[in-house]
């Protein structure tokens, strides 16, 4: 299919059946414990330790560490800002992902490789780029550097692809003759898109969405030289968390992360429950 | 399947088709194509004089060198994991399968300053579960180029599995268990049957996890420590040179990582219909 060029935004992972194989050999087995071992070596204990640093200082030190004033208020930009990207990216990833399925029109393929071009490129290099159009010399004439609307820009540009990629192959498969029995009953082009496509689509986009959400909270790199990152104005959770790290304030990172983590964990579990649902449907 | 995603439109031609497209394309030239055709300007806004005082420059072509070692030793460590572990998955059943699927997406969602912080609570070398013991016996991982890798194979974990499991899934094992029927062994059945079927899917994750670990930023900073000339990568380059106010260095150097970024994206894209048609 010409329409997903980048996977890690299609939802592979939603597709990922987990129906029953083989019994493990040894030699499986022994593979099995390799990579159990290295994947605890790598993400397993280390995301733990970051849990159990948290919980070090006890609820009362977790707690004092979250609600301080400097860092609630990353926190409640970052989780805001998050949510309005994931509802524009909601609205345009799935208008990007119709005109991309559905029209065809000369460079059609050039936009298909712009839509992969956020998932692509070095993050630091993504706040550059954003900079050049929208900093202090920009050709428009507008500067939004060092500003709140810079950090919606900077999630916005690095969200683009997931809605898109998620939406894209479901769109496809999606038989047309279903709409055009739809038209032809008399419905109209709004009552066909709410009551034939966007109930087909909603799995979809919920997955792109929470994809799209997760990696808005976690954004760093484009937001570094975009957002001059001002305490209490424009500074997000992880700037929060590597400026504690930087002032060998370990207790209050590892608090910062431990919610930043539970809301990655969130959007696992969110992202299994609609494979699950999605699984039984089908 | 080429054809089938660009369906005719099922009502006509109207009017609403082109302003979607008007609104589309006007979205996505001012989020993501004029800012990128700036930064490639403003590189060469003096000709070649940026790009080349910037490969002349011991510390920057240091950095390069440093950014590619780490970022191919990071794509072997994971394509290796990767085509493992989605065998795996694929082929054989075992207790908590579903919860290891799971939990190999969590990278993905994972801030990269997360990352960072995580390895360094269990390999910094002062204070860390492991870090201290492995130093004693002559191993420094953070602050060095094994927790770089480190930091880039974490980031980059999912990709080639996310490539390959949908390949394995659809080809089925049919081919396997004849092969193995005819008496070859587990690695002849390997190189000679299961590779060949998921070459490519192994190629576009070999792609997107080499764009992807090239460009690392937020998680390599955390654990490298930044030290000029030995532990710094090309990003970490762009980022000190704007803040040293070369301002010209810094986009140079953005310029040569968005060009293999986007070389990355055009290879996938070029490879990816061809073996569908």
């Amino acid at each position: 299919m010409t329409s997903a060029t980048l996977a890690p935004d299609r939802p592979a992972a939603p597709r990922r059946s987990v129906r029953s194989g083989l019994p493990l050999t040894r030699v499986s087995g022994l593979g099995l414990g390799v990579a159990m071992v290295w994947f605890s070596l790598l993400v397993l204990i280390p995301l733990a330790a970051v849990a159990v640093t948290a919980a070090e200082g006890g609820w009362a030190g977790f707690w004092r560490s979250v609600t301080n004033e400097q860092t609630a208020a990353t926190i409640r930009l970052t989780v805001g800002t998050a949510l309005l990207v994931t509802l524009v990216n909601i609205v345009m990833g799935t208008l990007i992902a119709w005109v991309l399925v559905r029209d065809r029109f000369f460079g059609k393929r050039a936009l298909e490789i712009l839509i992969d071009v956020p998932f692509a490129l070095p993050t630091i290099v993504a706040g550059l780029v954003l900079l050049s159009l929208y900093g202090p010399t920009s050709p428009l004439g507008v500067n939004i550097a060092n500003t709140r609307i810079a950090v919606f820009l900077a999630f916005l540009f690095v969200t683009l692809p997931f809605i898109v990629r998620t939406v894209q192959p479901v769109l496809a498969e999606l038989d047309p003759e279903v709409e055009e029995a739809a038209a032809s009953l008399g419905a109209s082009r709004y009552t066909t898109f709410r009551r034939i496509v966007l109930p087909s689509l909603t799995p979809a986009i919920a997955a792109g969405a929470a994809l799209s959400f997760a990696r808005a909270v976690g954004e760093y790199g484009s937001l570094v030289l975009l957002t001059g990152n001002l305490p209490m104005r424009t500074e997000v959770a992880s700037v929060r968390i590597l400026s504690s790290i930087e002032n060998d304030n370990i207790d209050s990172a590892a608090a910062v992360a431990v919610v930043l983590l539970a809301i990655s964990l969130a959007v696992i579990v969110v992202l299994d429950v609609i494979q699950r649902r999605v699984v039984r449907r089908g | 399947m080429a054809e089938h995603s660009i369906t005719r439109t099922p009502v006509g031609r109207r009017p609403g088709r082109y302003v979607l497209r008007a609104v589309v394309t006007a979205y996505l030239f001012l989020l993501v194509a004029w800012p990128l055709y700036l930064v490639g300007r403003n590189a060469l806004a003096d000709g070649f004089t940026s790009l080349g005082d910037i490969l002349t420059d011991p510390d920057v072509t240091h950095a390069l060198r440093l950014t590619v070692v780490i970022a191919v030793t990071a794509v072997v460590i994971n394509t290796v994991f990767g085509v493992g572990i989605s065998i795996l998955l694929v082929r054989y059943d075992f207790p908590g399968k579903r919860t290891l699927n799971a939990l190999l997406d969590m990278p993905l969602s994972v801030s990269p300053i997360v990352v960072g912080l995580a390895l360094v609570l269990v390999y910094g070398g002062r204070e860390g579960w492991f870090g201290p013991t492995l130093e004693a016996a002559g191993f420094q991982i953070i602050f060095a180029t094994p927790g770089m890798v480190l930091a880039t194979v974490f980031v980059a974990l999912p990709l080639v599995i996310r490539e390959v499991v949908p390949v394995l899934q659809e080809i089925g094992d049919e081919q396997e268990q004849a092969a193995r029927s005819l008496g070859a062994n587990a690695v002849q059945t390997f190189r000679r049957i299961t590779l060949p079927a998921i070459k490519w899917g192994v190629i576009y994750g070999v792609v997107l996890s080499l764009a992807r670990s090239l460009g690392e930023f937020g998680a390599v900073k955390v654990v490298s420590g930044n030290v000029l000339g030995e532990t710094r990568t090309a990003t970490l380059v762009v980022e000190e040179k704007y803040l040293n106010f070369d301002k010209g260095g810094s986009y140079a150097t953005a310029f040569l990582l968005a060009l293999v970024a986007v070389a990355c994206i055009i290879v996938v894209s070029v490879l990816r219909p061809k073996e569908d048609r």
